[in-house]
C-alpha cells in the first residue's frame, strides 16, 4: 500500500488553499485601515473591531437584515408548502400527465432568470409589484418550486402505498392524509430543503437587484455595494461587511451541515 | 389510477387545488414570461404606452444583434470560455477530490468542509471576497507576485480572475455531488476489479465512472446552466462591461436604466432560452428517467 501521507499532504495543501480567500478576508476585517495603509497588508497588528461597527452603520445592515428576513421567510415557507402539495399529488396519484407536470415544474427551475426579466418587470410594474417584497417573494417561490417539487415527490414515492390505504379505511380524506401522514414522514427532506432554500433565497441577487430599485428595500446580499466608495474602497471595511453578510449562511451551514449536504445531493442523485 | 376512482368530490377539489395553485404560480411567473420574451423579440417597443404601441418587425432584432451590436459576439465567446473553463478545471478537480475523499481517511470531513464552504456563499459575495485578492493596490495577489495588475479591471485578465473565483465555488459543489454518487456505487464492483488486478485509476475509469452516468449527466447540465446564467459576479465587478460581457448581463443592460430596448433585450433573452432548452431536455431525461414505464 502506498503511504497515506502523500494523500494527506495533497489534501491539506488544497484545503488550506481553499480557505485562504476567506481567512484573508477575516484577518483583514479585524484590522485598522490606517495600520494596513502604513504597514501594508503583509503585517501583523492594528487589530480592531471598529470595521464591523462602521460597516454595520454605513451599510445600514440592521435594516437590511430585516429586509432579508421579510423576503426569505415567507418565500421559503411558501415554496415548501406549495412544492409539498404538488409533490404529494404527483407522487400519490398516477395521472396520465404526471410526468409532463413534473417537467413543467422542474424545467421552470432551470430557465435562466434573465431571460424572463423583461415580461416579469413589465407585468410587475402594471400590477404595482415592482419595488415590493410581495413581488420578490412570488418570483423566488416560482423559481425554487421546481427543484423542491422534484425532491419532495421523489421522497414521497418511497412512502408505502399501504399506509395510505389504511388511512383511507379510517376515513381520512386527501387533505388529512397529506397533513397527518405524508408531511410528518417527509420531515427529513423538508429539513434539508429548508436549509438549502434559506441559503439560496438569502443569497439571491439578481431579482432583488432588478425588481427593488429602492435601495432601502434591498436585502442584505444586494446592499454590500454601499460599502464600496466611488473613488476609493476601504477593503478592511468591505471585508467586515462581507463577513457580516456571510455570517447567517455560515451559521446555518455549521449547525445544519448534514441537512445542507443531503439537500444539495437529494436533487441530483435520487431520481 | 385505482386511487383516483375512490376520490370523493371534496377530495377531488383538494387534489385539484394542491396541484393547481403551484401550477398557476409556475405558469404565470415562469412560462408565460418566457413565451412573452420570445414574442417580444420580434418587436420594437420602447416600453411606453400600451401594448398597441408595439411595432412588429420580424427578425430585425436578431439581425441587429448579430451585425451591429458590438458586445454580442464577445459575450457569446466569454460564455463559451466560461463553460470550457468550468469543464476543464473545476469540474474534474471536484470529481478528483470526491474520489480521494470517498476513501476511508482520517479527517475526511474536515477536508470536505473546507472545499464546500464556498458553496454556501452567494456569487455576489464571492465577488467581494475575491476583491481583496485582486485589488491592484491592496490585493494579496499583486503583493505575492510583485505585479501591478488590476485583476478585476484589466479587460485582458478580468475574465480569468472572475473565472477563478467562480471555479473556487464550483469545485466544492461538484465534489459534493460526486461524493454522494460514489457512496451509491456498489463496493463489490470495485472489489472485483481489485481482485482482477486492475489499478486504481483503471478501476475508476472503466468501472466506477460508467456507473456514475446519471451523475455525470447532472453535472454536465449544472455546469452548462451555471455558465449560461453567469451574472451576479460580473454585475458586482463592473456590470458586465469592459472584458466581462456575458449574455445574461447584456439582457439586464438593455432593460435596466434609461435605455430600455425591450424588443432588442427580448431577442437576447430568447437566444438564452434557446440555448437553455437543450440542457433542460437533457436534465429532464436524467431526473425523470425510469418513471415513464
Amino acid at each position: 500500500m502506498k503511504p497515506r501521507y502523500v494523500l494527506h499532504a495533497f489534501l491539506a495543501v488544497m484545503a488550506v488553499g481553499w480557505l485562504v480567500p476567506l481567512l484573508w478576508g477575516l484577518f483583514n476585517s479585524l484590522r485598522d485601515y490606517d495600520y494596513t495603509g502604513t504597514h501594508g497588508y503583509f503585517s501583523f497588528g492594528g487589530f480592531t473591531f471598529q470595521n464591523y461597527v462602521d460597516a454595520w452603520q454605513r451599510a445600514e445592515f440592521g435594516e437590511k437584515f430585516l429586509n432579508s428576513l421579510y423576503i426569505t421567510v415567507p418565500a421559503v415557507v411558501l415554496t415548501l408548502f406549495l412544492s409539498a402539495c404538488a409533490g404529494f399529488v404527483l407522487a400519490r396519484f398516477s395521472f396520465k400527465l404526471n410526468l409532463t407536470l413534473l417537467g413543467v415544474f422542474v424545467a421552470a427551475n432551470l430557465l435562466p432568470p434573465q431571460a424572463l426579466l423583461i415580461p416579469v418587470y413589465r407585468a410587475f410594474r402594471e400590477l404595482e409589484l415592482l419595488n415590493s417584497y410581495t413581488g420578490l417573494i412570488l418570483i423566488n417561490t416560482a423559481f425554487q418550486m421546481g427543484f423542491c417539487t422534484l425532491v419532495l415527490s421523489n421522497y414521497m414515492k418511497t412512502i408505502p402505498h399501504e399506509l395510505y390505504e389504511s388511512a383511507e379505511v379510517d376515513g381520512a380524506g386527501v387533505s388529512r392524509q397529506f397533513f397527518t401522514l405524508t408531511l410528518p414522514l417527509v420531515r427529513p427532506a423538508l429539513a434539508a430543503l429548508t436549509t438549502l432554500q434559506v441559503t439560496w433565497i438569502y443569497n439571491e441577487f439578481f431579482w432583488a437587484t432588478v425588481l427593488l430599485q429602492d435601495g432601502d428595500k434591498f436585502p442584505i446580499t444586494s446592499s454590500l455595494n454601499n460599502l464600496r466608495g466611488e473613488f476609493f474602497t476601504d477593503y478592511n471595511l468591505l471585508s467586515a461587511g462581507s463577513i457580516i453578510v456571510a455570517l447567517p449562511t455560515l451559521l446555518v451551514f455549521f449547525v445544519l451541515q448534514r441537512q445542507f449536504v443531503s439537500g444539495l445531493t437529494l436533487g441530483s442523485t435520487k431520481g | 389510477m385505482r386511487s383516483r376512482r375512490r376520490l370523493t368530490p371534496l377530495d377531488r377539489i383538494v387534489v385539484t387545488l394542491m396541484i393547481g395553485v403551484p401550477l398557476v404560480f409556475v405558469v404565470l411567473l415562469v412560462w408565460l414570461p418566457a413565451l412573452s420574451s420570445v414574442a417580444l423579440s420580434f418587436s420594437r417597443w420602447e416600453g411606453f404606452g400600451g401594448l398597441s404601441s408595439i411595432d412588429w418587425i420580424g427578425f430585425d432584432n436578431y439581425q441587429n444583434i448579430a451585425t451591429i451590436y458590438p458586445p454580442f459576439w464577445p459575450a457569446i465567446w466569454h460564455n463559451l470560455i466560461w463553460v470550457g473553463f468550468l469543464f476543464l478545471i473545476p469540474t474534474p478537480l471536484g470529481m478528483f477530490l470526491a474520489v480521494l475523499l470517498d476513501k476511508e481517511i482520517r479527517g475526511s470531513r474536515l477536508y470536505q468542509t473546507a472545499f464546500y464552504l464556498p458553496v454556501i456563499l452567494s456569487l455576489a459575495l464571492t465577488g467581494f471576497i475575491w476583491q481583496l485578492i485582486y485589488s491592484r493596490d491592496q490585493g494579496l495577489l499583486n503583493a505575492v507576485l510583485g505585479t501591478q495588475i488590476d485583476w478585476y479591471g484589466d479587460p485582458n485578465v478580468n475574465l480569468w480572475a472572475v473565472l477563478v473565483a467562480t471555479g473556487w465555488k464550483h469545485t466544492g459543489y461538484i465534489m459534493l455531488i460526486y461524493l454522494a454518487g460514489l457512496k451509491a456505487v456498489d463496493p463489490g464492483l470495485r472489489e472485483a476489479a481489485r481482485v482482477d488486478g486492475a489499478s486504481e485509476p483503471r478501476t475508476f475509469f472503466s468501472i466506477v465512472f460508467p456507473v456514475l452516468r446519471p451523475i455525470n449527466l447532472i453535472v454536465l447540465v449544472i455546469t452548462i446552466i451555471e455558465s449560461l446564467r453567469a451574472f451576479d459576479i460580473v454585475w458586482i465587478v463592473n456590470k458586465g462591461r469592459n472584458g466581462l460581457e456575458v449574455i445574461a448581463a447584456l439582457v439586464a443592460q438593455n432593460i435596466i436604466g434609461e435605455a430600455s430596448r425591450i424588443g432588442f433585450g427580448s431577442a437576447l433573452a430568447t437566444i438564452m432560452l434557446l440555448i437553455s432548452s437543450v440542457y433542460v431536455v437533457v436534465h429532464l431525461r436524467a431526473t425523470t428517467r425510469g418513471e415513464d414505464r
